[in-house]
């Protein structure tokens, strides 16, 4: 078995009173073990949407997977059973989210949080747990180890938390580490020192992680492999140093230009005019073509197929339609 | 640069809802509780409530106090739908007046209250500080004091009237509008509009009135309809005690007060239980929109 | 586009200014600390220039920024608009001088009224000043401020939920420009927005301060961005000014190590850049109980002994390059 994670064309809808709003609309990508995953975008793309229904997390109602694979180890997630599930979720697949706070109970020591996780999955009795508990805490570079384990959430920074965070994600030893926006909510320099730390994790643990997040210097520097997505779909799939170096897709390429980078001068910014179409009223053919600048006839018309372009290569777009077609 | 500019334009409108109509808050509002059929219902039936109460006349056509004394305590007849009562009274029409007097004080009362409290709790909020301390312990001694003693004792020495109840019901019923408006208003002060607004030079009244209130309306209103719902039931136990509107004013309460002998709850049902079910049916309705309301009002809008 | 017109006389002036946020405890609420967000900060802006402030989240730089505009109270120091020292200003010249200093703010949500419309929501600082009678004459303003903005004249009957965050961010920027001032603090203007609306609106705003010959204070913690729009920068950290020069200058060649450190902490968008970072040890302390001496000292790759217990002097190392450092 080649792939860690397959998912073949995800469809996750959310059931409002307003009508559907299909978030992940037909998802596709494989990751395999030891990879980084990149997944870029805006926000309401359905990046988010497509990590938490690999965990089957989707707050339902209003939401529901409604219809693909998700196949991981070459086992259905999708159909698997809520007590498999659980048994999978914190010990094969665990999940860093954007705002530590929030995501850690405020009424425990952190040492019991990431404890009570290693005691479930790996059978472990409440000594060595905790020696566990604080092996990892010094792992993650978490100073005075022995002592932190014993306080509680509200003792710790924000960039403390997050590396707590990711101590508890990686207790269990899982295969997959799913991290949404790891870095959003941090400062730079704090920013920084996590995408050190995830860097020198994923070396010495050879986790697979999905990153996502919608800032392109940290898919840069940490991803191999980047999908970008638009309006729940994929628009393209590349090599991380392919797709920064030749970028395809006219909706990548102008997310790269509207950025203002740092040694650039130029006067103004290129932007990508317009808005993200709103979900429960999707434009006909290709999501982008009304912020396209090289919309034609056909992208009103049809939505384009995720194509093949060499080998690594993936691109959903009219205009690399021949070109793809002929390799 | 020109025509870059131009093409966000058109971009952006296309992006804008879709609909020519301009929605407001409330319209919003009005939408989702028009989906809610339990409030519905309670609309529709304190609407008939109130609308009976208004056209009270009319609905038999037998005047209010008439006494009867040759067909008193009458079972319900086609004459006399739902019977008569000790004096031959026809308690069809007494229930319809009845309704006057017990809606009246409910909003009445209520109206007041938040006058009083969005007035007081206003101040508190925007303040804060010492003003807040001062006007907030004055509510804790309020709401401190017992209800029914302060209640019996302030009618017992200004007379049972309907403009005493709703006075006292106002009174010891303010703090409770006052602190949720206090606290909704400690909120929206920190809101980055009201430093707008400040940085726009606009001056303290108009900031509260016109930017901290209508934000504070949702809670207001959850709480006004409940509140009625509270009152009229206020209004029927002290009826019932015989400390409310005088006789032969007839209200729900003090109906229910000249039904409550032995015998009458025996062997008279119709005297008893049609004011208790109205009294039951006004109060649940009037619940049951409260809860819609919130439920329509909350989270207050979708961004 | 034709250079920018930055004239020599400075519009603003900021001098050892201090805000001072007091911690209450206890059983009787006293007083039992301040949290010092910000400790003697001075710069200038000159008329028509765009000054930018960075730093990390609980630097001070918002608090400078509403310090400056006095929606908070000053603690100590002084702030001199156009020559005149606003705080010693009486309360009605105070509310006239709003309509030259305005404020955008970052949240697009909770910085517009959600039960107004976007022609209450701009036009009323108008009808308040006496600038416009209600009605249709404000009206034809807003509309007109919204459509310099990229919006459209129809919707200024519309309410704030009815528009997208990039559209909401229009709004708050229109709201600031309907007063025609000549000064807007920009406090995270395009933080909260997705990168492609982002440079929408920083492309706005650039726009009109050509037009309108505005005067920007930028602040934000994102420093590709702080580097596009402004012209000089100053880089704040635990409620002082570290380092403040021309843009140019400051990213070519800075001289405190915080801002070293901060400008390669920046991830760069491209696989193949290979650099070296400097990784600061630990967190931001707190600005309760800041560290004696430089304030930065205990991160400080470079902190010697002196460090700890002096406070360095905040001056002029190269021409129009200050910075407050012992190594310099």
């Amino acid at each position: 078995m080649k792939y860690l994670l397959e998912v073949k064309n995800l469809q996750t809808h959310f059931f409002t009173e307003d009508g559907i709003v299909p978030a992940v609309d037909g998802v596709d990508f494989e990751l395999e073990p030891g990879q980084t995953l990149g997944i870029v975008g805006e926000s309401g793309c359905g990046k988010s949407v497509t990590s938490v229904s690999i965990l089957r997390l989707v707050p339902n109602p209003p939401g529901r997977i409604v219809g693909g694979e998700i196949l991981f180890e070459g086992k259905d997630l999708v159909k698997a059973t809520e007590s498999e599930m659980q048994s999978i979720r914190g010990n094969d697949i665990a999940m860093i989210f954007q705002e530590p706070m929030t995501s850690l109970n405020p009424v425990f020591t952190i040492g019991k949080q990431i404890s009570e996780a290693i005691m479930l999955h790996q059978k472990l009795d409440k000594k060595a747990a905790k020696e566990r508990c604080v092996q990892m805490l010094k792992l993650v570079g978490i100073p005075r180890a022995e002592q932190a384990v014993d306080e509680y959430p509200h003792q710790f920074s924000g960039g403390m938390r997050q590396r707590a965070m990711i101590a508890m994600a990686l207790s269990c030893n899982p295969k997959l580490l799913i991290a949404d926006e790891p870095t959003t909510a941090l400062d730079v320099t704090i920013q920084a020192q996590i995408i050190e730390l995830m860097k020198d994790l994923k070396e010495k643990l050879n986790t697979a992680i999905m990153l996502i997040t919608h800032d392109l210097g940290v898919v840069a520097e940490m991803a191999d492999h980047v999908i970008v997505m638009y309006a729940g779909r994929v628009v393209e799939e590349a090599d991380v140093i392919d797709l920064f170096k030749d970028p395809k897709h006219p909706y990548t390429i102008g997310l790269m230009k509207s950025k203002p980078s740092l040694d650039g001068n130029a006067k103004r910014l290129d932007v990508i005019p317009g808005a993200v179409p709103n979900p429960l009223a999707m434009p006909k053919g290709c999501a982008f073509h009304p912020r396209c600048s090289h919309a034609m006839d056909i992208c009103k018309e049809k939505m384009p197929e995720l194509n093949k372009f060499g080998d690594n290569r993936k691109i959903r777009c009219w205009l690399h339609e021949k070109e793809g077609g002929e390799k | 640069m020109i025509k870059e500019k131009g093409q966000i334009n058109e971009n952006q409108e296309e992006n804008l809802a879709t609909s020519s109509k301009v929605e407001s808050p409330w319209t919003i509002v009005g939408r989702r509780l028009r989906k809610n059929k339990l409030a519905m219902i309670g609309l529709v039936v304190i609407t008939i409530l109130s609308l009976a109460a208004i056209f009270a006349p009319f609905i038999t056509g037998i005047p209010r106090d008439i006494t009867n004394l040759a067909n008193t305590n009458a079972p319900p007849s086609s004459e006399h739908l739902l019977g008569t009562d000790s004096l031959g009274r026809d308690m069809l029409t007494r229930l319809a007046y009845g309704g006057r007097i017990s809606l009246t004080v409910g909003f009445v009362s209520t109206s007041l209250r938040i006058l009083i409290g969005v007035i007081l709790g206003g101040i508190a909020g925007y303040y804060g500080k010492g003003i807040d301390n001062v006007i907030m312990r004055i509510a804790d001694i309020f709401s401190c004091l017992p209800f029914l003693p302060i209640a019996i004792t302030f009618v017992a020495v200004l007379g049972p009237s309907i403009y005493n109840i709703m006075i006292v019901l106002a009174i010891l019923g303010w703090p409770g509008i006052a602190r949720i408006v206090r606290a909704e208003i400690l909120s929206l002060r920190e809101r980055e509009f009201m430093e707008a607004a400040t940085a726009l030079g606009i001056g303290d009244f108009k900031k509260i009135v016109s930017h901290l209130i209508p934000n504070t309306m949702a809670s207001i209103i959850v709480s006004a309809t409940t509140g009625i719902a509270s009152a009229i039931l206020t209004e029927s136990a002290l009826s019932f005690l015989g400390l409310g509107v005088a006789p032969p004013t007839p209200t729900w309460g003090n109906m229910m007060y000249d039904a409550q002998s032995q015998y009458v709850l025996k062997n008279r049902w119709w005297q008893w239980v049609p004011p208790g079910i109205i009294i039951f049916l006004a109060v649940i309705s009037l619940n049951l929109l409260g809860d819609g309301l919130r439920d329509a009002l909350d989270p207050r809008l979708k961004q | 586009m034709a250079e920018k017109l930055i004239e020599t006389n400075d519009l603003l002036e900021v001098k050892n200014l201090k805000k001072y946020f007091p911690i209450k405890g206890g059983f009787l609420k006293k007083t039992i600390g301040h949290v010092k967000a910000v400790e003697d900060v001075s710069f200038t802006i000159k008329k028509g220039e765009t000054l930018g402030i960075v730093g990390e989240s609980g630097c001070g730089k918002s608090t400078t920024g509403r310090t400056l505009l006095r929606l908070l109270e000053k603690t100590d120091g002084e702030v001199y608009y156009d020559g005149r020292e606003i705080y010693g200003l009486p309360k009605d010249e105070m509310i006239k001088l709003r309509t030259k200093m305005q404020i955008v703010f970052q949240d697009p949500y909770s910085s517009l009224n959600p039960r107004k419309t976007v022609s209450q929501i701009c036009g009323e600082a108008l009808v308040e000043h006496g600038l416009a009678k209600k009605g249709k004459e404000v009206n034809e303003i807003v509309s007109d401020v919204i459509q310099k903005c990229g919006l459209a004249p129809y919707h200024i009957r519309r309410y704030p939920h009815e528009f997208s965050g990039g559209q909401r961010q229009r709004i708050g920027i229109a709201r600031a420009l309907a007063l025609n001032p000549e000064f807007i603090v920009c406090d995270e203007p395009v933080s909260a927005l997705d990168v492609s609306i982002q440079s929408q609106v920083i492309n706005l705003l650039m726009d009109l301060q050509e037009e309108m010959g505005l005067t920007y204070l930028f602040i934000s913690h994102d420093l590709s961005v702080v580097k596009h729009i402004s012209d000089r920068i100053g880089v704040m950290y635990l409620g002082s000014l570290v380092e403040l020069a021309p843009k140019d200058d400051l990213y070519a060649e800075p001289l405190h190590p915080y801002t070293q450190a901060l400008l390669s902490a920046i991830p760069i968008a491209d696989p193949t850049y290979k650099k070296k970072r400097i990784i600061l040890k630990g967190d931001i302390p707190s600005p309760a109980n800041p560290p004696l001496g430089c304030r930065f000292h205990t991160r400080c790759p470079y902190a010697m002994d002196k460090c700890k217990t002096e406070v360095p002097e905040f001056k002029e190392a190269k021409p129009g390059h200050f910075v407050a450092c012992h190594l310099v």
